[in-house]
């Protein structure tokens, strides 16, 4: 970088040193100041959505980042409304997105220890299969899952259009093929001796993989958890296409109605509910910060 | 290698699969089995009876796959892969498949159940013929709200329980009846007897509704009397066509909707194969074709300057805070990538609140038309999200920056590379090449982004003269309004048409990318 000689004589050295020092110290300034800018650029929609909600006069005009007399009048009103029940919304997107999460790990990690420990004939073509089937995203088919929704509800009410039941089965449906394949990654690294000498030792293979393998791989199961409920709780279009019952809204197409056009009026309380449906989110996220970068990450690497 | 490893027999790797259990455990794994199986067959078998083929073979094939795979010996490892492949199959592999189909079909509102089950609704119609028996009847209400009434035959005394789409029941059959001196009751469990001054009431609230089935059934058409009513068509199958009992009209199959000569149609109809109609409706119908390819290269341009304005902020910031000294480095960074953390149906409409012309804090203040005008609604959406998208940039880079060996730069160093030149020649370089995958994930992601494009302004301003068709929409929106937010009806067939168009380029992009990586090829080097 520096294009200046270092003699090693002591006077030149020592005044080398001092710029050495102070351009440091001009490097780091001038990053803590780049990243101060950013953090504002980032924060102050959220800073202005949490000081909003706890402005009592709720709209929009009036709405300062930081209210002059903070109150819970928006929250208070949020969860009282009638017409828009929003807990209802919010017990709706935790039961989709939870039920969702726990089959998807449950299903992906038995196929994932079958693809990672057994050898049998079709097992690649599977396997590519898998990978090939994150060509179509779901998203893309939902025409054709809706009509289908709307076939299966004649026979199964607890499954057609505008039901929990069956926003959840097209939630797996989309799950299963890409976090399938992502475990059988982590599983590959689980050295095998280990199952092995249990299998030698006379367990059967559901033994095996219920008492040796899991609790080796339950890191990896709690960020494809992660992953699916954060993906599930978030997604929009499905839920819109499917479910058209104010009762039945998951909290992201229900708060997203409620706004509508009438900023003005509902400011206030769309900033409250805001609040209340960035909680679930922003805990797991909290958890799982360090494993959800490198989860992401290690894609990367492999280059 | 698991069970493989050497020295193992051939006799053992015969039973390698084998995972004999108690019987107890055999027993409950057989009527598992027989659950799952018989719960696919006889769904496949419903939509068989409604003429819905493809999907009921599905069902078929799913259950005879399972049935292969629990009972062979040999397939013990698909055992564990089974219950989410049945997922994987009816949930995202047949809605492919549905999709293609659908886009041959003009499946819209109106057009919307199979042939099979539209004939049977249409077969429920009654009507009441000229000359009817007439009955007397009573008010009832179920408890679950619904309504029905008590006929009485005033020629023979005959009394009947009756409720719409079901079969009269006798007065005989009904157990805990209590009738008072005039024959009328006042007791039916399950039941209340309404009073006389709701008769009114009832008449205007169920007008047009037959009590019973088509085949015995009757309409209340004043306040003291009821009529019997009769099946009003009947399928003929020469002429493929829904005959009026009554006139003698025949409503004849008309791509899916049963038309008389007259141009008088009954509802519903049913999808029929329309071969490229719907494609060739994008390609040369103006009122698709304008907004269809302005849509398409919108489409590319938002995908593409969405990637890059994401990855350039996320390199400068992760640039910014790869250095060693830097205090405060996991604060720093978990608040940098906290509009991450929140989901976008959430951030997107906060941001249309700030830029909300009159009362929004940036709007109020500074609106070119964030919403209105057809450039600056599309700089405002790539402004959203710039702020929702960088964080994630921001992660990926900074990890691959990590995996830079510090070597190369020292290296770089001594060969007297200035900054600017080890960015260009050297950092620039192997970042594209770690995360070039993830960069074209992130297109085929923004590609199909609707959420943000929804909820930002629905698409709009609208394009004049280009029906749903809105300046900021992305080809998946255009899609979405198509099948579902048509003020004119659904078209379902169009809108797989666009589908498809979708699902051929974001899977080149997406095979384009496994053959990058070396995924595909990855799998057959672990085998």
């Amino acid at each position: 970088m520096s294009s200046t000689p270092v003699i090693p004589s002591g006077s030149s050295r020592k005044s080398s040193n001092m710029t050495m020092k102070s351009r440091r110290r001009l490097d780091t300034t001038w990053r803590l100041l780049v990243a101060l800018v950013f953090i504002i650029y980032a924060l102050f929609p959220i800073v202005y959505v949490i000081g909003t909600s706890l402005n009592p006069s709720g709209s929009l005009q009036t709405s300062q980042i930081f209210p002059a007399n903070p109150s819970l009048a928006n929250y208070q009103k949020l969860l009282t409304s009638q017409q828009n029940p929003f807990l209802r919304w919010m017990l709706n997107s935790l039961i989709v997105s939870t039920t969702t999460a726990i089959i998807t790990v449950a299903l992906c990690a038995v196929a994932a220890y079958s693809f990672s420990r057994f050898r049998f004939r079709s097992r690649k073509r599977l396997l590519q299969g898998l990978l090939l089937s994150q060509v179509f995203p779901n998203v893309l088919a939902m025409v054709a899952l809706y009509l289908i929704l709307q076939q299966i509800g004649r026979y199964y009410p607890m499954f057609g259009l505008n039901t929990l039941g069956g926003l959840i089965l097209i939630y797996l449906g989309g799950a299963i093929g890409f976090n399938t394949w992502l475990m059988k990654g982590f599983f590959d690294t689980v050295p095998r001796d280990l199952d092995e000498s249990a299998m030698l030792d006379g367990a059967s293979a559901w033994q095996t993989f219920w008492t040796i393998i899991l609790p080796l791989v339950r890191p990896v199961l709690a960020v494809i958890f992660m992953l699916s409920f954060i993906g599930t709780y978030g997604d929009y279009l499905l839920a819109k296409v499917m479910l058209s019952n104010t009762e039945k809204y998951t909290v992201a197409v229900g708060l997203s109605l409620f706004i509508g056009q009438q900023f003005g009026q509902r400011w206030g309380e769309f900033a409250a509910g805001a609040i209340i449906a960035a909680i679930p989110t922003l805990i797991l996220f909290y958890i799982s910060q360090s494993q959800l970068q490198g989860g992401l990450t290690s894609g990367a690497i492999k280059g | 290698m698991a069970v493989q490893t050497a020295g193992e027999t051939g006799g053992r790797k015969a039973s390698r699969f084998s995972e004999e259990g108690s019987t107890l455990g055999l027993i409950l794994k057989y009527v598992f089995l027989a659950i799952v199986v018989g719960f696919l067959t006889f769904s496949g078998w419903q939509l068989l009876q409604d003429g819905s083929y493809p999907f009921a073979a599905t069902f078929f094939i799913t259950a005879l796959f399972i049935t292969l795979v629990y009972i062979r010996r040999t397939t013990v490892p698909l055992r564990w892969i089974a219950p989410g492949l049945i997922f994987l199959i009816l949930f995202q592999l047949y809605p492919v498949v549905f999709t293609v189909y659908t886009a041959f079909t003009n499946y819209s509102t109106g057009r919307n159940v199979e042939k099979a089950v539209a004939i049977r609704s249409i077969e429920n119609q009654t009507y009441v013929p000229e000359g009817a028996p007439t009955f007397n009847w009573t008010p009832l209400q179920a408890d679950d709200g619904t309504a029905a009434i008590w006929v009485v035959n005033p020629a023979t005394n005959e009394a009947f329980l009756a409720v719409p789409e079901q079969d009269w029941v006798p007065a005989s059959d009904i157990e805990g009846l209590v009738l008072d001196s005039a024959g009328l009751p006042t007791t039916i469990p399950g039941y209340t007897v309404q009073a006389n001054n709701q008769r009114f009431l009832f008449v205007s609230a169920n007008q047009g509704i037959t009590f019973g089935t088509e085949e015995q059934g009757a309409q209340v058409t004043s306040s003291t009397e009821a009529k019997e009513t009769r099946q009003k068509y009947v399928y003929d199958e020469a002429q493929d066509a829904m005959i009026d009992v009554a006139t003698g009209v025949a409503y004849v199959n008309q791509e899916g909707i049963f038309t008389s000569a007259d141009g008088q149609i009954v509802t519903p109809g049913f999808p029929v194969n329309v071969g490229f109609e719907n494609f060739t409706k994008i390609l040369t119908d103006p009122a698709f074709r304008g907004p269809f390819f302005q849509i398409f290269i919108w489409t590319f341009v938002w995908a593409f300057l969405s990637v890059l304005e994401t990855f350039v902020l996320g390199m400068f910031l992760a640039l910014t805070m790869n250095s060693p000294n830097l205090p405060m480095q996991r604060l720093l960074r978990v608040l940098l990538i906290l509009p991450y953390a929140i989901p976008p149906f959430i951030t997107v409409k906060v941001w249309v609140g700030l830029l909300n012309p009159v009362l929004g804090m940036i709007g109020s203040q500074w609106n070119p038309g964030w919403f209105t005008n057809p450039f600056w609604a599309k700089v405002g959406i790539l402004l959203v999200n710039l702020w929702l998208g960088y964080p994630y940039m921001f992660l990926i880079i900074l990890g691959a920056l990590q995996s830079i060996p510090q070597d190369m730069y020292e290296a770089a160093k001594v060969d007297g590379a200035g900054p600017l030149y080890q960015f260009r020649r050297l950092t620039l370089p192997l970042l594209l090449v770690s995360i070039g995958p993830l960069l074209i994930g992130s297109f085929a992601f923004n590609f199909n982004n609707f959420a943000i494009i929804d909820l930002y302004n629905q698409g709009g301003p609208p394009i004049p003269g280009g029906g749903v068709a809105g300046f900021t929409d992305i080809l998946i929106s255009y899609t979405y309004k198509i099948a579902f937010g048509g003020t004119r009806g659904n078209d379902y067939g169009l809108a797989a048409a666009i589908s498809i168009i979708i699902f051929i380029i974001v899977g080149a992009v997406t095979v384009f990318n496994f053959r990058y990586t070396g995924q595909l090829e990855e799998v057959s080097e672990n085998v």
